[in-house]
C-alpha cells in the first residue's frame, strides 16, 4: 500500500505486517426504490452494532479493530455543508459532476499542508476543479486511546468535473489518476474514498463508535440508496485507521489465500497491461498493487481498475472470484465459456471470501467458490434489500418479509438500483456471460496438447538401466526414494502414509547433499483461513492450467495471444517431448538448459543461473511462446543446477524484467520426484513440470516387478495420478482450489538458506535464521554428480556413496536415505536407537530422578544436546549467558513445582491403545500436570478418580475437526479445552483412523460403526476464519464455563500474528507446535514438508505478542520433540510458559519408533488396538513420572548454573540467550539467529501472564436462564422458559446443559424436562452440545452452527407466525448445522445453508432442503431432506442414513457417491422415516411434511436412502453374527 | 514393496535346522543346514522394516538389515546380496559364526523371538554363490600406492578387500600357513568349513590382492624397515593373539593348555585329513582322545574345545562356567535390550555331547607325575569378576587329564608392534583411535586395535581402517612412495 500505514510498525525480528489478516463481519442495505433515505445510514449503522461481536479489540479494550459505512455521495447533505468546503450551494456542481475526496492525512499541520498542495495540485494537472477542504467533524473522545494515538487528521476535499471528461465514467477514471499518482508520488496520504458516486466514513474503531465518532453520520441530510457496513476483526497487532472496511468499492469477510500469487501475477503483468480508455495515464498509476497491501485492499485496488477499465461490477467479481466449474456438474457451457476465457486474464482470487461491492448503482455479493462464509439476505414488504454476515442483524418486523435467502458459492446475489430490481440465482452472471462469445473467443486462442501433430516429435526411448543409475544418482535420488515414495505411488496412485512424525535433522545439516527442496517448506492455512479436502470436495478443486503468454487484463474481445491448453501441470515423458518441438498455431518452445560445465566447478553454476535469465529474455525478445527449462542436457560434464532455482530465479528475473506474461514457463527436470518437489516448482513460477526420471524409474521398477504386476506404462500413469492428488493436498493445505492461484504464490518458507540468495531469487520468501548460499548448494550439486560421474571429479570410483563406509561390490547402488526410516550411515534424526535405548533405560529403572536412572538419563541428555547442538537443531545452536553467579541448587524450585508445567501431547485414544493412553493420563494426573485426551472421546469411567488417588481422566479435552466424542460430558469433565487447529506434524491435514482400529471400544466412544474408516476434516467446519475461532471460544466457554481454553498452532512464518488474533477472539492459552511433532498417519510429504522448528514460530509469538502488548493475557506452551532440561531452558527463555512431551513418554512406555501407527501393528502395544499386541504393552505411568522428574532435575541444575531459583522468572528472558559456537558445519556459516533473539522488553519489565491482565469474559448467559432452569435442573421437574432473542444472543443452551450433564452424567435428563420457547433470530451456535432433556423451540430464524455437537436435546425451528412468505422456500437456519452431533434430534421448517449435519454421529434431523455438501463425512444419525439439495451430497459419508426426497429423480447427480449407494426404502426405512416426519409436523407445523404424510403422490417412492457402503456392509454382518449369535 | 505389517504376529520364528548330532559328532563336516526357501520368505517376513531399525545399529557393520529382509520375503535374491555386500564384504562368514548382536536388538526380541536375521544372511550369500553372482570385480585402474595388510584375519582381509577396491595395490601378509587366522584355527569346520575362506581367497586374489603365507612380519622373515620403505601403508591386522592366563597351583602341570593351542591343532589336524596343507609340528601333541576334559571358560572358545573334545571320543567332557545362567529372557539387567547379552547362549557342542556347570571358579589343578588329574573348585555367585563370592561349602573335585584355559586374550603380541613404533593404550591395544596411528602410514584396526572381539566387529573394523588409510593415502601432497618403488 502506497499509502501511510498510519500505526503499523516496521518489521522487527519476526514480526512482519505482511502476515496480518481479517476477519469480521459485513453487512449491506438498499432501498430498491433507489431513493437516497437518511434511514438507510441510521439502520445501517443498527445493522452493524449488532455485528459487533464479529469484531474485534486489540490490547486497549475501546480500539476496535476497524469499523466503517460507505454510502452514495450524498449530494443533499454536501449542499447544506456547502460553506464548510468554502463555497455556496449554488456552486456545488450537479450530481455526476462532483467528488469528494475522503483524505487521512498526517497530524503534523506543515507536512498536510504540503499534501493537500500535492493533492491539489494533481487535481489540477489533471484538468479537474479544486473546488474546497472540509474538516470532518469527529469525536475523538469516542475510540478508543490507541486508535486515538495514531488518529489521522481527517478531510474531505470537493473537486468538480472538468469539460474534458466526456462522461462520469470518465471523471472517475480521472480521480482514480489522480489519487494514484499522488498516493504513489507522496506514500502517505491515503484515500478511503475519492469518487463522484460514493463516499466512504471508516476509522480504527468499533461498530457502535463509529457513528459517535462521525458526526456527519448522524445529519438528517446524508442520505444514501445503498450502504456497505463492515467490522473487523484483525489477527494483527496494529490495526491502522486505513485498513478499516469498506474500501472505496468493497467489504470483505474472509482472507484471501492466493494474495501472495495475485499480487505476484498483477505485477508481472503490469507489462501488457493497456486500456484504451485510460491510454497513456494508466502507466502513471503502476504499480497498481504495492507490496504489503492487505488482502481485501488489495482486491478493491485490482476490482476498482477492472470497473473503471470498462467492465461491470459483476463481471469484475466473476473475473476475480469465479465459481467452481470445472469439477461441477451442471454448470451452463456460456458461463464456463465466459470462465475459461478469463482464466487467460487472471488467476482466482481465491479463499474463504464474503465480498460486497457498490459503486452506488448496482450492489452485489458474493461468496468464494467453497462458501465458506455466511451470507444472508432479506427482501421486505416495503423495499429493502439487505445482505450480512448474520441473519438477525437487519431487525424488520416479521411480517414485512417476503423473502429470505442465503449467499451460495460462487453465485452472485445483486441489486441494480437503475433498474429497481434483484438479481439472484445467477440471473447477474448469466447476463454477464451472454454480453460476448466467451468460449469461442477462448476456444480461438487455445492450443490443445493433444491436437498438435506429433510426427517431427521423436519416439521417446527408455534408458538403458546404466544411463537410468546414473541420472538417478546425479539427482540424488536414494534407495529409500525407490522404496519408500515412489513404489507406493506407482502402485496406489497417491502418496504414501507414515506415522511419528518428522525427527529429521534440517537439511541446513545435512551432509548428504540433500536437494534444495528440503529447504523449503510448505506454509498452510490455520484459523484465518480453512485447508480445504481435495478428496471429498474435489468439485471445488482444479489443476487446469495454461501455459504460454497472457492477454491484456484490460482488453476485451478476442484473445490477444495463444496458449497451450493442459488439463493437469504435470507433464508425461511424451507430452515433454511434444512440448520440446512445440511450433503450432503461433506457440513455439525455446529449450534452455539447466546444467552447467562440471569443469566450471561450484562459482560456475551462479553464471550458469545469470545465464539462464538472460537467455530468458532472449527468447523471449525472439517471440517464444512457451520457455522450457531442461536438465536433459546432463552427462559426465555438465552438472545440474537444482531445478527449483533455475525456476524462480528465471521466474523472478522475468517479472522484473516485465517480461514474464510473454511466456509460459514449463520445467523438465530428473529431480523432481516427489509432491513437494513439484508443488514448489509450481509454486515457484513454472506452469508445467515434467519428472522425467521419476517416470522412468516407475517404470523400470514395474519391469522388474518390483511393483507388483503393473506394467510400466500403467506405473507410470498412476505416478502422474499420485502427483495429480498429492499436489491438490498441498493446494488445500493452504485452502487454495485452483492450481492457477498457486502458481507463483510461494506459499513455502526457507529454513536453513541465505538470505541474500533468497531475496535474490526466491523474492518475497522468507528465511528466518539465514543459512546456506548459493556456493554451497553448487558444491552440493557437485556432490551428487559425483556420485553418478566419479571420474569426471578426478575420482577413482563412483565409492563413497556411503559417508562412513568404503563401498564394496555395490558402487552402483543409490545411497540409502535414511530419511523416513532411520539407517546407520543415513540421515541424521532425533531419535535413534541410542537415545531410544538410553532413554527407556533411564525411566525404566528408577524412582522420581533417583538412583541409577539418573547416570543413564545424563548419558542421553549429553547425547540429546550435544547432537542438537551439532546436527540440526535450532535450540542447539543456542546457549544460555551465565551473567549472574550460581546458586546452590537446594534453592532452586523443586521438580514437583517444575513438572507442574509440563503436559503431555493430544494422542487420542484410538491412535493409542487405552493402556498407553491411561498410563500417560495417570501419570500427569499424578504429578499435577496434564494429559491430553487427543482427538477420540474418552470413557466417563474414567472421569472418577480411583480409590488409590489415580485418575484416569485427561485434563485436556481436545476438540479436533473430527469432534469425535465431543459431548456435552466430554467437555464438561476437562481442565482445559483444547482447540486443535493445526498439528504440528502434518498441518493442514485432516484425520484417518483405519477401519482396522476402530473396534467396538473406540467405536463407542467415537460414537461411530466398528470396522469402518473415521475420516476427521482438513478444516474445522466452524472455523473458516478467526471470528468464527472467536465464535468456537465462547461456544466451548458455555459449554464449560470453568475450563480454560487452550488453541493449538503450529509453527510457521505468520504464526505469531495468527496467535495474537486468537489471544484477541479469547483463548486463554495457546500452543505453538513444531514441525517435528508426531503424528499417527499423515501422508509422507506432509510429515517431510511442511511446517518449521517450534523455535521459529515462538520467537515470532512471542515477539509479536509483546509488541502488541497481548503478552500477559494467555500462557504459551510449546510441543516438539521436546527431550531434555535443556530444551525446556531454551523454551522458557524464549518465552513459553509451559512445555508439551509426546514422543518422549510414549518412547519411556515403550515405544521404539516403529512408525507403523497407521497399521495397527504396534509391536509393543503402544499404537495398536490389536488385544494380542496391547497385551505387549509393558509401560508404566511411573516411567513417565521418572521421566518427566529426570528432565525436571536437568534444568533446576542449569537453572543453578545460572543463579536463577524460579522457572517463571526465565520465560522470556531471550536476553539470557546467545548463539553458540556450534556452528561449525561447512554449511551453516551463513546462520544468522539475530531475528529469533530479538527482545522488545527491557528484561525487568518483560510482560508475563498475569491473570489479572485478561479482560472480562463476555456473559455466557445473558438470557439469565441457568438461574431459572437451576431449580427444574437439581430436581428433574418439567420447566418452560420464554424469551425474546436477538442474533447477539449466542450458543443459547450451553451453559444449561452443562449444568444438566454435571449433575445427570452423559444421558442429561429425561426428554423435554426443561423447555425454551424462543421468538426472534438466535445467534451463531443455538442449542449447542445441547443436553438430553432440553427441547429448544425457536420460532424465526437461526445462523451458523444451529445444534453443532448436539448431545441429546431436541431443537426445533420454524419461521413466524406472521412470515408474509412460503416457509419450504425460504431459509430458516445458516450453515454448518447439526456439526459432530452426537444425539438428538432437529427439526427445520426451511432451508439450511451449506454442509448440513456434518460429521453428524447419531442426531436425527428433518430440514427442507440444504445446500453443498450435505451429510459430509457423516458417521451416524439419521437426516431426512424434504427439500432441494445442493452438490456434493454424502462426501466422505461413512456411516448413518439419509432419507432424499426427490421427485424429479435429480439428486443422483448431486450426490457424490464416492463411499455410498442410493437404494430404495426398505419397510424399516419407511417407518423411521414416518416416525421422523410426524415428529417433524408436530413441532414445525411443516407443510411440506403433511404433504408428504398425507401420501397422494409424496409417498415414500420419492425418496430415496443414501446408504453408506462400508456401514451397509458391517451392519450387514453384524446382524448375520447376532442371527447366529441367537440360534447358537 | 513394504513388509508385511503382520508377518511377525502371523509367523514365529524358526531357527535353522541342524544336522543330528548323534550323526554330526562322528565327523567334521558343518552342523548348520538352511531352512527352505517358502520357510525362509516367512521368516523374513517377520522383519517389521522398523522406522528405528535398532538391528542395524546393533550390527556393527550397520547391515542393512531390514532391507535384505524384505528383499528375501518379495524373493529379489539379486538385489538382496547386492544390499547385503554393500556393508559386508563376507557375509558368509557372519552369517555362520557371527553371535548377531543384530538378533539381540531386533525389536521382537523385547517381548517375542527376534527375526533369525543371521540365517537369512547366510541363505542370502549362499543362493549368491549358487546362482554365480559372486565374482572378481576388479578395480578399473590404479592409484600406484602400496598397502601391506600384516595378518589375514576377517579384519586384513576385509581392508585388503577394500584398499584394492579403490585401486591401491594390497599385500596381505600371512604368518601362518593359510589365510583367515582365528577364523581357520580357532573355529571348528563344525561351524565354518575352510574351503569357504578359500573361496573368498580365491576370489580376492582375482581382483588383485596379493596374499603371502608364512611370512612373519616384523620377525625372521621381514624386517619392518623393508617393510616400511616398500609399503606407502601398513595396516595391522595381527589379532589380540595374547591368551589369558590362569595363575593357581597346578598350572604348571602336564595336559594343562591354552584352549587356542588346542584349536590350532585340531584345526590343522581337520586341515590335513581335507587335503589340505600341512602346517608346523606342534612341540606337544594335545589330544582329549579317551580323556576327561574340562574346559575352563564358558565362551564360545570352551563350547568349541567340547565340541573338539567329543569329537576325539574323549571320556567325558565338562565346561566350568565361572557365571551364573543366564536368567529367563537370555539377560542380565544390566544388558537390557538392545544391548548384546553378556553371555554367549549357544550350546551346540552340548547336544552332542559333555556338560557344562555355571558359577563354577576352579582354584586349583591337582596331579602326579608331573600331569593333571583333578581340578579343584568351588561354587560361586555374582555376575562379574569383581561380584564374585564363594559359596560356603561348595567345595568339588572333578577328574580331568585335559584341562583346557578358555578365559579369553589379552591382547596383540607385541614384537611388530613394538618394531613399528606404535603406542599402546592401557589395555596393550595398538593405540590409534581413528584407526591411524600416530606412525604416518600406520594404521591398525580389528582385535589389535579394539581387543578380541567378534568377527562381524573384525570385518566392519577392516572396512573402517580402509576408508582412513585411503583417505591418507589420497591426499593431494602425498607423492606414492611405492610409485617409485615400481617403476609406476
Amino acid at each position: 500500500m502506497a499509502g501511510p500505514r498510519h500505526s503499523s510498525p516496521r518489521p522487527a525480528g519476526l514480526y512482519d505486517p505482511a502476515h496480518e489478516h481479517d476477519g469480521c463481519g459485513v453487512a449491506c442495505l438498499a432501498r430498491l426504490d433507489g431513493e437516497p433515505l437518511h434511514d438507510v445510514v441510521v439502520r445501517a449503522l443498527a445493522t452493524l452494532d449488532h455485528l459487533e461481536h464479529r469484531g474485534a479489540e486489540g490490547s486497549d479494550p475501546e480500539t476496535g479493530d476497524g469499523a466503517g459505512i460507505l454510502i452514495q455521495l450524498p449530494h443533499e447533505f454536501l449542499r447544506a455543508n456547502a460553506h464548510d468546503f468554502g463555497v455556496s450551494a449554488g456552486q456545488i456542481p450537479p450530481p455526476g459532476e462532483v467528488a469528494i475526496a475522503v483524505c487521512f492525512l498526517p497530524a503534523d499541520d506543515e507536512r498536510r499542508a504540503m499534501l493537500e498542495r500535492e493533492l491539489e495540485d494533481a487535481v489540477a494537472a489533471e484538468g479537474q476543479i479544486v473546488l474546497g477542504w472540509r474538516d470532518v467533524p469527529t469525536y475523538p473522545e469516542h475510540c478508543g486511546t490507541i486508535a486515538r494515538s495514531v488518529m489521522p487528521v481527517i478531510r474531505q476535499l470537493m473537486v468538480g468535473r472538468s469539460g474534458d471528461c466526456a462522461d462520469q465514467d470518465a471523471f472517475e477514471r480521472k480521480l482514480y489518476v489522480i489519487r494514484r499518482t499522488v498516493e504513489l508520488r507522496t506514500g502517505e496520504i491515503s484515500m478511503p474514498s475519492f469518487s463522484s458516486r460514493t463516499m466512504v466514513f471508516k476509522g480504527m474503531l468499533s461498530a457502535p463508535q463509529l457513528s459517535r465518532f462521525y458526526a456527519d453520520l448522524r445529519h438528517p441530510a446524508l442520505t444514501t440508496a445503498v450502504a456497505i457496513v463492515h467490522s473487523r476483526f484483525s489477527t494483527n497487532t496494529f490495526p491502522s485507521w486505513e485498513l478499516a472496511h469498506p474500501h472505496r468499492m468493497s467489504a470483505h469477510n474472509g482472507e484471501i489465500n492466493t494474495l501472495a500469487g495475485n499480487i505476484n501475477w498483477m505485477q508481472a503483468r503490469e507489462a501488457i497491461l493497456s486500456s484504451e480508455l485510460f491510454g497513456e495515464d494508466l502507466e502513471r498509476c503502476l504499480p497498481l498493487v504495492s507490496p504489503g497491501t492487505s488482502d481485501s485492499l488489495a482486491f478493491d485496488h485490482v476490482f476498482e481498475l477492472l470497473c473503471l477499465a470498462g467492465r461491470s461490477l459483476p463481471h469484475a467479481a466473476m473475473m476475480m472470484i469465479p465459481r467452481a466449474h470445472e469439477n461441477m456438474p451442471g454448470v451452463p457451457p456460456a458461463i464456463e465459456g465466459f470462465y475459461h476465457y478469463h482464466s487467460r486474464l487472471i488467476e482466482p482470487w481465491d479463499g474463504p471470501a464474503a465480498i460486497v461491492f457498490t459503486d452506488g448503482r448496482f450492489l452485489g455479493a458474493t461468496l468464494d467458490r467453497n462458501g465458506l462464509r455466511p451470507g444472508r439476505w432479506l427482501v421486505t414488504r416495503d423495499g429493502w434489500v439487505a445482505v450480512s454476515s448474520e441473519a438477525g442483524s437487519f431487525q424488520v418486523p416479521d411480517d414485512q418479509v417476503i423473502r429470505r435467502g442465503r449467499l451460495h458459492p460462487g453465485s452472485m446475489f445483486a441489486v441494480d438500483l437503475d433498474r429497481g430490481r434483484v438479481l439472484d440465482d445467477g440471473e447477474a452472471e448469466r447476463e454477464v456471460a451472454a454480453l460476448a462469445p466467451w468460449g469461442e473467443w477462448d476456444e480461438e486462442g487455445t492450443v490443445h496438447l493433444d491436437d498438435v501433430p506429433r510426427d517431427t516429435v521423436p519416439p521417446q526411448r527408455m534408458p538403458t538401466a546404466e544411463e537410468l543409475r546414473r541420472a538417478q544418482l546425479a539427482f540424488g535420488y536414494s534407495q529409500e526414494d525407490l522404496r519408500v515414495v515412489l513404489a507406493p505411488m506407482a502402485r496406489d496412485a497417491k502418496e504414501p502414509t507414515g506415522s511419528m512424525g518428522n525427527d529429521l535433522a534440517l537439511a541446513l545439516f545435512s551432509d548428504n547433499s540433500p536437494s534444495l527442496f528440503s529447504y523449503f517448506k510448505q506454509q498452510f492455512a490455520q484459523v484465518t483461513n480453512p485447508a480445504i479436502d481435495p478428496v471429498r470436495e474435489q468439485i471445488v478443486m482444479s489443476l487446469r492450467t495454461g501455459l504460454g503468454p497472457e492477454s491484456n487484463l484490460l482488453a476485451q474481445g478476442s484473445l490477444t495471444s495463444t496458449q497451450l491448453l493442459l488439463e493437469r501441470p504435470v507433464l508425461t515423458n511424451e507430452e515433454s517431448a511434444v512440448l520440446r518441438a512445440l511450433d503450432w498455431g503461433g506457440l513455439t518452445t525455446e529449450v534452455l538448459d539447466m546444467t552447467w560445465p562440471v569443469a566450471e566447478g561450484p562459482q560456475g553454476m551462479g553464471d550458469a543461473v545469470e545465464r539462464l535469465c538472460a537467455e530468458a529474455s532472449a527468447a523471449i525478445q525472439a517471440g517464444a511462446g512457451i520457455i522450457l527449462l531442461s536438465d536433459r542436457a546432463l552427462d559426465p560434464e555438465r552438472a545440474a543446477i537444482p531445478s527449483l532455482l533455475a525456476t524462480s530465479a528465471v521466474h523472478q528475473h522475468l517479472v522484473r524484467s516485465g517480461d514474464r506474461v510473454m511466456a509460459g514457463l514449463a520445467v523438465e527436470t530428473g529431480e523432481a520426484r516427489e509432491v513437494h518437489h513439484v508443488a514448489a516448482l509450481i509454486g515457484y513460477g513454472a506452469s508445467a513440470v515434467n519428472p522425467y526420471v521419476m517416470f522412468d524409474t516407475v517404470a523400470e521398477m514395474a519391469s522388474l516387478h518390483e511393483v507388483e504386476d503393473l506394467e510400466p506404462e500403467t506405473a507410470r500413469q498412476r505416478a502422474v495420478d499420485a502427483l495429480e492428488t498429492g499436489l491438490l493436498k498441498v493446494l488445500s493445505k493452504m485452502g487454495i482450489s485452483t492450481i492457477g492461484s498457486y502458481n507463483a504464490a510461494q506459499i513455502f518458507e526457507a529454513v536453513g538458506l541465505d538470505r541474500e540468495l533468497v531475496d535474490r531469487h526466491f523474492t518475497g520468501t522468507s528465511s528466518t535464521i539465514g543459512g546456506v548460499g548459493i556456493e554451497e548448494l553448487a558444491r552440493e550439486a557437485l556432490a551428487r554428480h559425483a556420485r553418478a560421474f566419479p571420474s569426471a571429479h578426478g575420482l577413482s570410483r563412483a565409492g563413497h556413496v556411503e559417508e562412513k563406509l568404503l563401498p564394496a561390490a555395490h558402487e552402483d547402488l543409490l545411497p540409502q536415505g535414511g530419511v523416513y526410516a532411520w539407517r546407520r550411515d543415513g540421515e541424521r534424526h532425533m531419535w535413534d536407537p541410542e537415545t531410544i535405548a538410553s532413554l527407556q533405560r533411564a525411566t525404566q529403572t528408577n524412582g522420581n530422578g533417583n538412583g541409577d536412572g539418573r547416570v543413564h538419563y545424563a548419558t542421553f541428555a549429553q547425547r540429546v544436546n550435544e547432537e542438537n547442538a551439532q546436527h540440526g537443531l535450532i535450540r542447539g545452536l543456542l546457549r544460555a549467558r551465565k551473567p549472574d553467579p550460581p546458586v546452590p541448587l537446594e534453592e532452586v524450585e523443586p521438580a514437583v513445582e517444575i513438572v507442574k508445567r509440563f503436559s503431555t501431547g493430544a494422542m487420542s485414544l484410538g491412535a493409542l491403545s487405552p493402556e498407553a493412553h491411561e498410563a500417560l493420563a495417570v501419570a500427569m494426573n499424578r504429578i499435577g500436570g496434564r494429559s491430553n485426551s487427543g482427538e477420540g472421546g474418552e470413557d466417563p469411567r474414567r472421569y472418577k478418580r480411583e480409590r488409590n488417588g489415580d485418575w484416569r481422566r485427561s485434563a485436556i479435552k481436545q476438540v479436533a475437526s473430527g469432534r469425535f466424542g465431543v459431548t456435552a460430558h466430554y467437555l464438561a469433565n476437562a481442565d482445559q479445552i483444547q482447540i486443535k487447529i493445526a498439528q504440528g506434524a502434518k498441518p493442514g491435514e485432516g484425520g484417518q483412523l483405519p477401519g482396522a482400529k476402530v473396534g467396538e471400544y473406540i467405536a463407542q466412544l467415537r460414537y461411530s460403526t466398528p470396522g469402518v474408516e473415521l475420516i476427521s476434516p482438513p478444516p474445522h467446519h466452524d472455523i473458516y476464519s478467526i471470528e468464527d475461532l472467536k465464535q468456537l471460544i465462547y461456544d466451548l466457554r458455555t459449554a464449560n464455563p470453568s475450563a480454560t481454553v487452550s488453541v493449538k498452532l503450529a509453527s510457521e512464518v505468520g504464526v505469531g500474528t495468527v496467535a495474537a488474533g486468537v489471544v484477541k477472539a479469547g483463548a486463554d492459552h495457546v500452543v505453538i507446535a513444531g514441525h517435528d511433532g508426531g503424528t499417527g498417519a499423515s501422508p509422507l510429504s506432509s510429515i517431510q514438508s511442511a511446517g518449521v522448528p517450534w523455535e521459529i514460530g515462538l520467537a515470532e509469538t512471542q515477539q509479536t505478542l509483546l509488541e502488541n502488548d497481548l503478552r500477559s493475557r494467555v500462557l504459551l506452551q510449546i510441543d516438539g520433540q521436546m527431550r531434555t532440561g535443556r530444551d525446556v531452558l531454551v523454551a522458557a527463555l524464549m518465552g513459553a510458559d509451559e512445555y508439551g512431551f509426546s514422543t518422549a513418554p510414549l518412547i519411556v512406555t515403550g515405544c521404539i519408533m516403529m512408525r507403523v501407527c497407521h497399521l495397527n501393528t504396534c509391536p509393543v502395544g503402544v499404537a495398536s488396538q490389536d488385544p494380542e499386541l496391547r497385551r505387549r504393552f509393558t509401560g508404566k505411568p511411573d516411567h513417565v513420572v521418572n521421566y518427566l522428574f529426570l528432565v525436571a532435575e536437568e534444568l533446576r541444575e542449569l537453572m543453578a548454573e545460572m543463579g536463577v531459583r524460579r522457572l517463571a522468572d526465565l520465560v522470556g528472558r531471550v536476553d539470557l540467550l546467545e548463539p553458540g559456537e556450534a556452528l561449525a558445519h561447512w554449511k551453516s556459516h551463513g546462520v544468522d539467529l539475530t531475528d529469533l533473539l530479538t527482545n522488545s522488553a527491557t528484561p525487568g519489565e518483560l510482560p508475563r501472564h498475569d491473570p489479572e491482565a485478561v479482560p472480562a469474559r463476555e456473559d455466557l448467559d445473558p438470557l439469565g436462564l441457568v438461574a431459572e432452569a437451576r431449580d427444574a435442573i437439581r430436581t428433574g421437574r418439567d420447566i418452560e422458559i420464554e424469551r425474546d432473542i436477538l442474533n447477539l444472543h449466542r450458543a443459547i443452551g450451553g451453559v444449561v446443559s452443562h449444568e444438566v450433564v454435571s449433575v445427570h452424567g452423559p444421558a442429561g435428563l429425561p426428554e423435554e424436562t426443561i423447555q425454551l420457547r424462543l421468538r426472534g433470530s438466535a445467534g451463531q451456535s443455538l442449542g449447542a452440545w445441547l443436553a438430553g432433556g432440553i427441547a429448544i423451540d425457536l420460532r424465526g430464524e437461526a445462523n451458523d452452527y444451529v445444534g453443532k455437537g448436539l448431545s441429546g436435546g431436541i431443537l426445533s425451528v420454524r419461521p413466524p407466525e406472521q412470515a408474509a412468505y412460503v416457509a419450504e422456500e425460504n431459509v430458516i437456519i445458516g450453515n454448518v448445522a447439526l456439526y459432530g452431533a452426537t444425539a438428538g434430534r432437529a427439526f427445520f421448517r426451511g432451508l439450511a445453508g451449506e454442509r448440513f449435519a456434518v460429521r453428524n454421529s447419531g442426531a436425527s434431523a428433518v430440514v427442507e432442503g440444504v445446500g453443498d455438501h450435505g451429510c459430509e463425512y457423516m458417521t451416524g444419525g439419521c437426516v431426512v431432506v424434504i427439500g432441494p439439495t445442493g452438490h456434493n451430497f454424502a462426501a466422505g459419508m461413512t456411516g448413518g442414513i439419509a432419507y432424499v426426497y426427490d421427485p424429479d429423480e435429480t439428486f443422483a447427480g448431486r450426490c457424490n457417491r464416492a463411499l455410498v449407494d442410493l437404494e430404495a426404502l426398505g419397510a424399516e426405512d419407511k417407518i423411521q422415516l414416518r416416525e421422523l416426519l410426524l415428529e417433524h409436523h408436530r413441532r414445525t407445523g411443516s407443510a411440506v411434511a403433511e404433504q408428504l404424510l398425507a401420501g397422494a403422490g409424496h409417498g415414500p417412492a420419492q425418496f430415496v436412502k443414501v446408504m453408506p457402503r462400508e456401514y451397509k456392509r458391517v451392519i450387514a454382518e453384524r446382524s448375520q453374527l447376532a442371527t447366529v449369535g441367537v440360534t447358537a | 514393496m513394504s513388509p508385511d505389517p503382520r508377518g511377525f504376529i502371523k509367523v514365529p520364528r524358526a531357527t535353522p535346522p541342524e544336522r543330528d548330532p548323534a550323526e554330526r559328532v562322528h565327523d567334521y563336516g558343518e552342523i548348520y543346514k538352511v531352512l527352505p526357501e517358502p520357510e525362509l520368505k516367512r521368516q523374513a517376513s517377520r522383519c517389521m522394516g522398523c522406522g528405528v531399525p535398532f538391528c542395524n545399529n546393533g550390527c556393527p557393520l550397520g547391515n542393512l538389515i531390514p532391507d535384505w529382509n524384505d528383499l528375501v520375503r518379495t524373493g529379489h535374491w539379486r538385489e538382496a546380496i547386492d544390499q547385503l555386500h554393500a556393508t559386508n564384504n563376507f557375509p558368509e562368514f557372519t552369517g555362520l559364526i557371527c553371535p548377531a548382536p543384530c538378533e539381540s536388538a531386533c525389536v521382537l526380541d523385547i517381548n517375542d523371538d527376534p527375526v533369525t536375521i543371521k540365517q537369512i544372511e547366510y541363505a542370502i550369500i549362499e543362493r549368491a554363490w549358487d546362482e554365480g553372482w559372486v565374482t572378481a570385480n576388479p578395480p578399473e585402474f590404479r592409484t600406484g600406492q602400496r598397502v601391506a595388510v600384516i595378518g589375514s584375519g576377517p579384519a586384513g582381509m576385509a581392508a585388503a578387500a577394500e584398499l584394492n577396491q579403490v585401486g591401491h595395490e594390497v599385500i596381505v601378509f600371512e604368518r601362518d600357513e593359510a589365510p583367515g587366522g582365528l577364523m581357520r584355527f580357532g573355529v571348528p569346520d563344525a561351524k565354518l568349513e575352510k574351503w569357504m575362506i578359500d573361496r573368498r581367497v580365491k576370489l580376492l586374489v582375482e581382483e588383485g590382492v596379493l596374499f603371502e603365507y608364512g611370512v612373519d612380519v616384523g620377525g625372521a622373515d621381514l624386517a619392518v624397515d623393508e617393510l616400511r620403505a616398500a609399503f606407502d601403508a601398513v595396516v595391522v591386522a595381527t589379532g589380540s593373539r595374547v591368551p589369558r592366563d590362569l595363575e593357581m597351583p597346578g598350572r604348571e602341570l602336564g595336559g594343562v593348555h591354552m584352549a587356542m593351542d588346542y584349536l590350532y591343532q585340531r584345526n590343522r589336524y581337520v586341515a590335513t585329513i581335507s587335503g589340505g596343507p600341512e602346517g608346523p609340528e606342534p612341540d606337544v601333541e594335545i589330544s582329549a582322545a579317551g580323556k576327561n576334559v574340562v574346559v575352563i571358560g564358558g565362551g564360545d572358545t570352551g563350547m568349541d574345545c567340547i565340541s573338539n573334545a567329543n569329537r576325539e571320543e574323549a571320556a567325558s567332557a565338562l565346561l566350568l562356567d565361572v557365571y551364573p545362567e543366564v536368567p529367563v529372557g537370555g539377560r542380565y539387567p544390566d544388558t537390557p535390550w538392545p544391548l548384546q547379552p553378556r553371555r554367549s547362549v549357544t550350546t551346540y557342542a552340548l547336544d552332542e555331547g559333555g556338560a557344562r556347570e555355571f558359577g563354577r571358579q576352579v582354584v586349583e589343578l591337582r596331579g602326579g607325575d608331573g600331569a593333571v588329574s583333578e581340578v579343584v573348585g568351588h561354587e560361586v555367585t555374582g555376575t562379574s569378576s569383581r561380584s564374585l563370592e564363594v559359596v560356603p561349602g561348595s567345595e568339588f573335585v572333578v577328574p580331568a587329564e585335559l584341562v583346557l584355559i578358555a578365559v579369553g586374550f589379552t591382547g596383540p603380541e607385541p614384537e611388530l608392534l613394538d618394531g613399528l613404533g606404535v603406542e599402546r593404550d592401557s589395555r596393550g591395544n595398538v593405540a590409534a583411535p581413528l584407526f591411524a596411528s600416530p606412525q604416518a602410514g600406520v594404521f591398525a584396526c580389528g582385535d589389535a586395535r579394539v581387543g578380541q572381539s567378534l568377527i562381524v566387529t573384525a570385518i566392519a573394523e577392516g572396512r573402517r581402517c580402509a576408508r582412513i588409510a585411503d583417505r591418507w593415502l589420497s591426499q593431494p601432497e602425498r607423492a606414492p612412495a611405492g610409485a617409485s618403488a615400481t617403476g609406476g
